[in-house]
């Protein structure tokens, strides 16, 4: 179906369901139960949930199949909600040319840092990207106040032009069709919520996915791999490497546009925050705790983090307390104290401690140990070869 | 004239910064090939082993004192920090004045036993792994101790005040024949560019009139000759990995009282000094120290509002600039040599 074989059909549909029923499979619980701490389903951490996916999921045919690690790409993200909040603040709250801009404008941008930053590779090529990310973030704060506002970040106010306003909505919509506006359907306890604005980012974040896909089977993405596995050799048969990753790295950064632009298009500001460097950290720990250079990792990775920041920075300690008010006082005290130093505002030791412990045991993030799992379930041994076979030259 | 001096002399107590940590960073890279991104981490536990020794010398502990009553009649209770209890109130306080001096010491065994516990506990795990893999574990580490010292210390920047002795300014002002208050400039700052140029010319003169850094620097060349002859070259790798802690430890240290320790003070270093590295030259020490000067002195000139008239903004990117088009012109950094991660 699609272009697709039957595999990658099958997954592509089993994402489509997540998506399309995540606002069911995240209210799970109902809403007075105690379980309903769990519950993520609000619009705005759903949306968060596709926008992190499409941006890892372009930051994955870069790193995943490339092996270029760019600790960068959060300029693009930052560059593409800038241009979709100018295009809010030029025409009309229409975000069909806000994200049409925002990718345009991180592709351009993205042409530009990747045509520099590719003359090299390997450490050189993070540090070529990690400044100038940060010099991007830092011109963002300072020099282009006049475009960015600077530290206050940028937002719509009312006497800017928006020549096509007329008689529009005043929120971000598509042709009339508000963003944050929402069904809300309750079934017994259970309370759903389907925002448009979510619905809006699934789709896309799906139509990238498929792309993604597209991209992994073709003849592009082989070559992509080929320069990973060994791009001395490559050069040797007569191909230029550069063309590749650099399209890699332009797809990529569009990629991060557009999920820029989507963040713009939920909530009209944008601020240089998105752009830091460890905001560019945040996408390789998305991408690798998913399972770089594989299909489904990077929305895995990037569903977790946010999943587990909303419930980890939830946890304080009254709840926490509660939770072990069943146990003596002093074994209570001691796991609140010590499960508190992982929780609330403490919830990054907890994502540094994860991503640690991935790295370290598992480098092929979740979705290798969902077949390690798999495998054992069915006896049989990990299936070690292929991985093999990917990163040794044949002899 | 005077406002280029004084630049000069802020510049140099910025590439002490910089020269410093791209010091350890380059020898963590020359001798075990590892990327380390936990070392702006590693810098700021140096800064915060000061403000923990000024909290452990400072803490108080409740005693009644018999001779005042409250108002009830009970005896009331003060507070007497420990080091007042028993040395009395003028050594007590000088001792706690002198707790950022005191913390150097302190610094250096701690920062060596988290150097090998890094090194032995995860690093040695990752000789064999890629590059990438090295960025990213470390990456992991330095936000775990990051965070650690923000659910200990808090996340408010805290005041760690140098010694009384060193409070002042000097005028070169007056010196150099200039009007009085042109160019002052802080005795710590002095003490730090000062003690900063001892450390650096200890570690090269440890390099190279040792026979332990003899055979370190045979080692950065050829790791496995010196294997076959027969030397545990990895003991003395992981101890040069102590080592580059304990430099990245002592600095953040003296930096403490410059600027308020705060938790993200290392991540705010670390793009830095690899900038720094990379253009001095990967796994190059002159170059790495030659670097962080020269980008030091070129980030406070840009500061300038002569220069910032001209080219505002220049002084937030002025660096990043610098390592962008050295790069490009010549990759292997200003002092690297050839063939060292040139690709």
């Amino acid at each position: 179906m699609l272009g697709l074989n039957r595999k990658d059909t099958t997954l592509l549909i089993i994402v489509a369901i997540l998506a399309l029923a995540a606002p069911v499979i995240f209210n799970i619980f109902p809403a007075d139960s105690k379980m309903a701490f769990f519950n993520s389903g609000y619009p705005d951490l759903m949306q968060r949930f596709v926008i992190f996916g499409i941006f890892a999921i372009g930051f994955n045919i870069l790193f995943g199949l490339t092996g270029y690690l760019s600790f960068g790409h959060a300029a693009f993200l930052g560059v593409g909600s800038y241009a979709a909040v100018w295009m809010f603040k030029l025409l009309n709250y229409n975000i069909v040319p806000a994200i049409l801009l925002s990718i345009i404008v991180a592709g351009l941008f993205s042409v530009v840092i990747g045509w520099i930053s590719l003359r090299r590779s390997g450490i050189y090529f993070s540090i070529l990207t990690l400044a100038f990310a940060e010099m991007s973030f830092r011109l963002a704060y300072s020099v282009l106040t006049p475009l960015t506002n600077g530290e206050t970040g940028l937002q719509v106010y009312n006497d800017d032009p928006q020549i096509l306003l007329g008689n529009g909505p005043t929120v971000p919509h598509l042709f009339g069709l508000e963003m944050r506006s929402r069904a809300v359907v309750d079934v017994g306890p259970w309370e759903f919520t389907f925002p448009v604005g979510y619905y809006l980012c699934a789709i896309l974040m799906l139509l990238s996915f498929y792309l993604s896909i597209r991209i992994f089977r073709s003849p592009f993405g082989m070559m992509l791999r080929a320069i990973k596995s060994n791009q001395t050799r490559m050069s040797y048969t007569g191909l230029n490497p550069k063309p590749y990753t650099l399209a890699a790295f332009v797809i990529s950064g569009m990629y991060a546009g557009l999920a820029g632009g989507l963040l713009a298009a939920m909530d009209p500001l944008a601020g240089a925050e998105r752009m830091q460097w460890t905001a560019s950290g945040e996408v390789v720990i998305m991408a690798i705790l998913g399972g770089a250079g594989t299909l489904i990792g990077p929305i895995l990775g990037a569903g977790a983090i946010k999943y587990l920041e909303n419930v980890f920075s939830k946890m304080n300690e009254t709840l926490l307390e509660s939770w072990f008010a069943f146990l003596p006082h002093w074994l209570q005290e001691t796991l609140v104290w010590v499960i508190s130093k992982f929780t609330g505002e403490g919830w990054h030791l907890t994502l540094g401690a994860l991503f640690m412990l991935v790295i370290i045991f598992l480098p092929g993030g979740l979705v290798e140990g969902g077949q390690k799992i798999a495998a054992r379930l069915r006896r049989k041994k990990p299936a070690d070869d292929t991985d093999a076979a990917k990163t040794k030259p044949a002899e | 004239m005077d406002a280029i001096i004084l630049q000069l002399l802020n510049g140099l107590d910025k590439g002490s910064a910089y020269a410093l940590i791209a010091l350890g960073l380059t020898l963590i890279f020359g001798t075990l090939g590892v990327v380390n991104f936990a070392h702006g981490a590693l810098f700021m536990i140096g800064a915060f082993c000061a403000v923990a020794l000024q909290r452990i010398l400072g803490t108080s502990f409740v005693t009644e004192d018999p001779t005042q009553k409250d108002f009830l009649g009970n005896p009331l209770k003060v507070q007497t920090p420990y080091l007042e209890s028993w040395f009395g109130p003028e050594t007590g306080s000088a001792i706690i004045d002198w707790s950022v001096p005191l913390a150097i010491l302190l610094a250096i065994p701690v920062m060596v036993a988290i150097g090998f516990i890094m090194e032995r506990g995860l690093i040695k795990h990752f000789y064999k792994r890629p590059h990438a893999d090295q960025i990213l574990v470390t990456f992991g580490l330095a936000i775990v101790l990051q965070e650690l010292i923000r659910s200990y210390f808090g996340a408010n920047p805290i005041q760690s005040p140098a010694p009384e002795a060193f409070k002042g300014s000097f005028d070169f002002g007056v010196m150099l024949g200039f009007d009085p208050n042109v160019i002052i400039y802080p005795y710590w700052r002095m003490v730090y560019f000062a003690f900063s140029a001892v450390i650096i010319g200890a570690v090269f003169a440890f390099l190279q009139f040792t026979t332990f850094g003899m055979v370190v620097r045979a080692g950065m060349a050829d790791r496995e000759t010196v294997g076959l002859l027969g030397i545990n070259i990895d003991k003395r790798f992981t101890f040069m990995f102590g080592l580059a802690a304990a430099v990245a430890g002592v600095a953040g240290v003296m930096y403490a009282p410059i600027n308020s320790p705060n938790y993200h003070m290392g991540m705010d270093f670390l793009v830095l000094s690899f900038v720094v590295v990379v253009v001095g030259g990967m796994g190059s020490l002159p170059g790495a120290v030659a670097a962080g000067f020269l980008l030091g002195i070129l980030e406070s000139f840009a500061s300038m509002n002569v220069v910032k008239n001209l080219l505002p903004g220049i002084d937030q990117i002025i660096i990043y600039l610098v390592a962008i088009v050295i790069l490009l012109a010549r990759p292997r950094g200003l002092l690297g040599k050839k063939g060292v991660m040139e690709d």
